[in-house]
């Protein structure tokens, strides 16, 4: 505890109490005006009509609708501007695409870890409330302190993307700006009120650590949660916008219902998806830092701490990654339902090729995540007799993989070519059809939760008298989820029409969620009491499962990038689909290949600041030994 | 610091295979362009010319092709819909205003959930709701002239008489009235990337690999031979290539003198 009482020394005790009453002050001020009727002025409107999504603006010189629309109203907001290519700034030595681009795209995974990072430090620390076990609070402080300065460069690069927008894009933020103008406003406030919540979070920890004061603590987290929530919402608000416009006409001219235009088709399933991925993100990035210094560690106290550290985070990067494939799914059905070209843009054009690299990708995620499960059972003496099933369990993920990276149509030389009769192999060809590959992914997400079980259980031992039946129960759960997901994958994906093949892959993830809450709810009460095989020997981690950790932080990265990119690019020459054309020399799509160079150099400069901010937290830490 | 560098290379080579994968083992499929816009001679319009540019726009601009394949089965296949609009109008489902086949086909693309083909609605919606976007707004934002020429061109596949009339005038005076389709290519190029020949040939730096490497064709080939294998590549099958896996409309939808242009950069490439 001696450790952090500089920290409890910087600010005296009077002035944290009259910082914390400023903010929740203006944090009570600030909400009721972001949610004030002010800036959704013109009511509410919800309702998509699935020819609205076809139709995402109305066609103008389509009388009836024309003529619903006050005069005023389209003297108010002009069309969306029909640019030239002399109308877009151009910069000597900087191609404004590229420059935007990367610093969005920098600014994003900066984002996504300072929005991650703190959920879990909330969850964490209510834990060690919760349990009383101080090891939780050292966790959850050592999470935030490493989330702080990322959060300065994520404004940084938030400063910059702007800069670089208004800059090489001004008509386009004129026109978003006549639009959004008051969530800008609502924007910068929540920024402020999210900087407050940090900073009395961060700073006020141990001062807030006892009592009442420990419960405001946490209450100060929470609000940091909802206001940075808050924030993305704003930001996927624009961004989805740009995808699926509206609350505008055909022309753009914007119909002042501003709830309408935030509350665009797609609005919902980004922010879900953003959520999910951003904790799995923040995760990895997280165990990626414990990784570090786990290697890095002298003393074996520091090796079990770190160890236990990288255990936590790549706990949490693999429970928010399990369901990532489904809220992925959602989102992709809600872009079909939107409008069916840019679902077929994405999925069988030109973008088609870009998910067998992600394939590849996820593919390195999950092996990498059950490799590091598997070598954490060297942590526990009970684990030898599941180890054996471990080749087992590789084997269905690695060809579940190999199933999920098969392309719908082979590249081949024409030797290759003649020697199939076509483009299809006869039977590797069905497998590059998407029921193959949502039945691979299922059950690869039941192998992972598996090895998650195995290693879960393999240190405790049931002591209530229906464990055996718990397990057969288990057991018949597994193989019965696995039965129907195989049967609708193949008689339903191959022997049947598109209708039913499209409603089967719902059912198949039905069955992977009922499995992993069944067997959760399961082993909750069949371990309630276990006996324990032996103390758990955290820092007991050979080497190499470290880079696992690192293999699933820079591949989360890469993934990232390479998907903000085909969700981006799926608007293809529009800046606002349909309605605000990209006349831009840079309105052409890239090829794959140039895309994920882009993708790389942004890693690698992601990968140089992320270094740089776990140096400066080691610093922070060597300062605060020193002191002692 | 011996592992800060064990680390750090670790995570660059992790990268550079990713950027490798990328770049070597998927094909680079590079993207059509934006589509261009440019003034049409409406007035000066053949039917055969007007039928052309509805195939064109089938193909390209309209992307009906999109869905109405044989492939994904998620919309009716429409080579025959010249002949079954006038069946579509006796069906008791059919509650639109069209009184000719013509019409039919026109409110289809106007205004698609009039009358959904059983089996091709939005799901839940027992076919009452189409998925089809309107071809007049939106992404597609056809023009009416370009509605009609692809309806001429359905009829003329269809082989039916062709009801619709020419574009009888020129657009509005000073209006830029644009068609996306008839842009003729500048260089050989641009005829590549346009009609996606890199997509199977290796060609103009790209790599298809499912047809014929025509980097030295013109070494082998005469010209005669080579404009004989776009327009009716189904004459003469290179040897270790299957049939009928080019295209057979080339002829029709390339502009003589992009034609011209490739035969010759072909007969030049040795």
């Amino acid at each position: 505890m001696r450790l952090f009482s500089v920290v409890n020394r910087e600010i005296p005790i009077a002035k944290r109490r009259s910082l914390t009453a400023l903010f929740l002050l203006f944090f009570l001020f600030a909400l009721p005006v972001v949610k004030s009727a002010d800036f959704f002025p013109a009511g509410i409107d919800t309702v998509y009509a699935s020819e609205d999504a076809a139709k995402p603006a109305t066609p103008a010189g389509e009388g009836e609708v024309k003529a619903a629309q006050p005069e005023e109203k389209k003297k108010e907001y002009p069309p969306a501007p029909q640019l030239k290519e002399s109308d877009y700034p151009q910069v000597k030595y900087i191609n404004g695409r590229i420059m935007t681009w990367m610093v969005a795209q920098l600014h994003l995974w900066f984002a996504a870890f300072v929005l991650a990072v703190p959920i879990f430090v909330f969850i964490i620390e209510a834990i060690g409330m919760a349990t009383k076990d101080k090891r939780y609070d050292k966790l959850a402080y050592e999470f935030i302190k490493v989330s702080l300065t990322a959060y300065s460069i994520t404004a940084v690069f938030g400063g910059l993307l702007l800069f670089t927008l208004v800059v090489f894009y001004p008509d386009f933020m004129k026109y978003m700006a006549n639009i959004f103008s008051p969530t800008f406003l609502a924007y910068a406030l929540i920024f402020f009120a999210e900087s407050a919540c940090l900073y009395i979070y961060y700073y006020g920890w141990h001062a807030m650590e006892t009592g009442f004061s420990k419960w405001a603590h946490l209450t100060v987290g929470w609000m940091l949660n909802v206001v940075g929530t808050m924030l993305m919402f704003f930001a996927n608000a624009w961004v989805t916008f740009m995808m699926s416009p509206h609350g505008v006409d055909a022309n753009g001219v914007f119909e002042g219902n501003l709830w309408a235009a935030i509350h665009n088709h797609l609005w919902n399933p980004i922010n879900l998806h953003r959520v999910i991925a951003n904790v799995a993100y923040g995760g990895s990035v997280v165990g990626a830092y414990a990784a570090y210094k786990f290697l890095s560690a002298r003393t074996q106290e520091d090796r079990a701490h770190y160890d236990w550290m990288g255990y936590t985070a790549n706990f949490i990067a693999i429970a928010a990654l399990l369901p990532l494939p489904f809220a992925g799914y959602w989102l992709i059905a809600e872009i079909y339902a939107y409008s069916q070209q840019m679902g077929i843009t994405a999925m069988g054009g030109v973008f088609a090729w870009l998910f067998i690299t992600q394939a590849v990708l996820i593919g390195a995620l999950f092996l990498s995540a059950n490799y590091y499960l598997w070598c954490g059972m060297e942590r526990s003496k009970g684990a030898v007799k599941y180890t054996k099933y471990i080749k087992y369990i590789a084997f269905v993920i690695v060809t579940c993989f190999l199933v999920w990276f098969t392309p719908h149509t082979l590249i081949l030389t024409p030797g290759e070519l003649k020697a199939l009769g076509g483009p299809y192999h006869k039977y590797l060809g069905p497998l590059g059809i998407m029921p193959a590959k949502n039945t691979a992914v299922n059950i690869m997400l039941l192998f992972t939760f598996l090895s998650f079980m195995l290693y879960q259980r393999c240190n405790k031992i049931p002591t209530v008298s229906w464990a055996s039946r718990g397990n057969a129960f288990q057991i018949a759960i597994f193989v019965t989820a696995i039965i129907n997901i195989g049967i609708l994958g193949i008689y339903y994906g191959y022997f049947t029409n598109t209708v039913y093949k499209v409603a089967s892959s719902v059912l198949q993830v039905a069955s992977t969620l009922s499995v992993i809450i069944l067997c959760t709810v399961i082993n909750i009460f069949m371990y309630k009491g276990a006996k324990e095989v032996a103390p758990l020997q955290w820092g007991k981690m050979p080497d190499r499962s470290q880079y696992a950790l690192f293999l699933l932080a820079v591949s989360f990265t890469w993934l990232m990038g390479l998907m903000g990119y085909i969700r981006s690019a799926l608007r293809q020459h529009w800046h606002v689909y349909t309605v605000f054309r990209d006349s831009s020399p840079d309105a052409y799509t890239p090829t794959i290949g140039y895309a994920a160079n882009v993708v790389t150099v942004a890693t690698i400069l992601f990968m140089a600041f992320v270094i740089f901010i776990f140096w400066l937290s080691t610093l922070s830490g060597k300062k605060e030994t020193a002191h002692h | 610091m011996k592992n800060f560098l064990k680390v750090v290379i670790f995570s660059v080579l992790v990268v550079v295979f990713y950027t490798l994968f990328a770049n070597k083992y998927i094909p680079s499929i590079k993207p059509s362009p934006p589509p261009a816009e440019a003034k049409l001679d409406l007035g000066a319009m053949t039917m055969e010319q007007f039928i052309h540019l509805g195939d064109e726009i089938f193909h390209g601009k309209g992307t009906c092709e999109l869905c109405h394949n044989p492939v994904g089965g998620r919309a009716p296949l429409l080579d025959q819909v010249g002949k079954t609009a006038e069946e579509r109008l006796k069906d008791p489902r059919y509650k639109g205003k069209a009184k000719t086949g013509e019409e039919y086909i026109l409110e289809s693309m106007k205004e698609p959930s009039t009358f959904v083909v059983a089996g091709f609605g939005v799901k839940g919606t027992n076919d009452t709701q189409s998925p089809m976007p309107v071809v007049t707004s939106g992404a597609i934002g056809l023009k009416d002239f370009e509605v009609d020429a692809v309806i001429a061109y359905f009829q003329n596949k269809a082989g039916v008489n062709v009801t619709v009339e020419l574009p009888k005038e020129a657009p509005s005076a000073g209006a830029e009235e644009t068609a996306h389709v008839m842009v003729p290519a500048k260089t050989p190029e641009e005829v590549v990337t346009k009609y996606g020949c890199g997509a199977c040939h290796k060609i103009a730096g790209q790599q298809g690999a499912l047809g014929p490497d025509l980097t030295k064709i013109g070494a082998k080939k005469n010209k005669e031979y080579l404009r004989r294998a776009v327009i009716n590549p189904g004459a003469e099958i290179a040897a270790g290539f299957p049939p009928g896996m080019m295209p057979p409309d080339f002829g029709a939808k390339m502009l003589a003198g992009e034609l011209e242009m490739l035969v010759d950069y072909l007969a030049k490439s040795k």
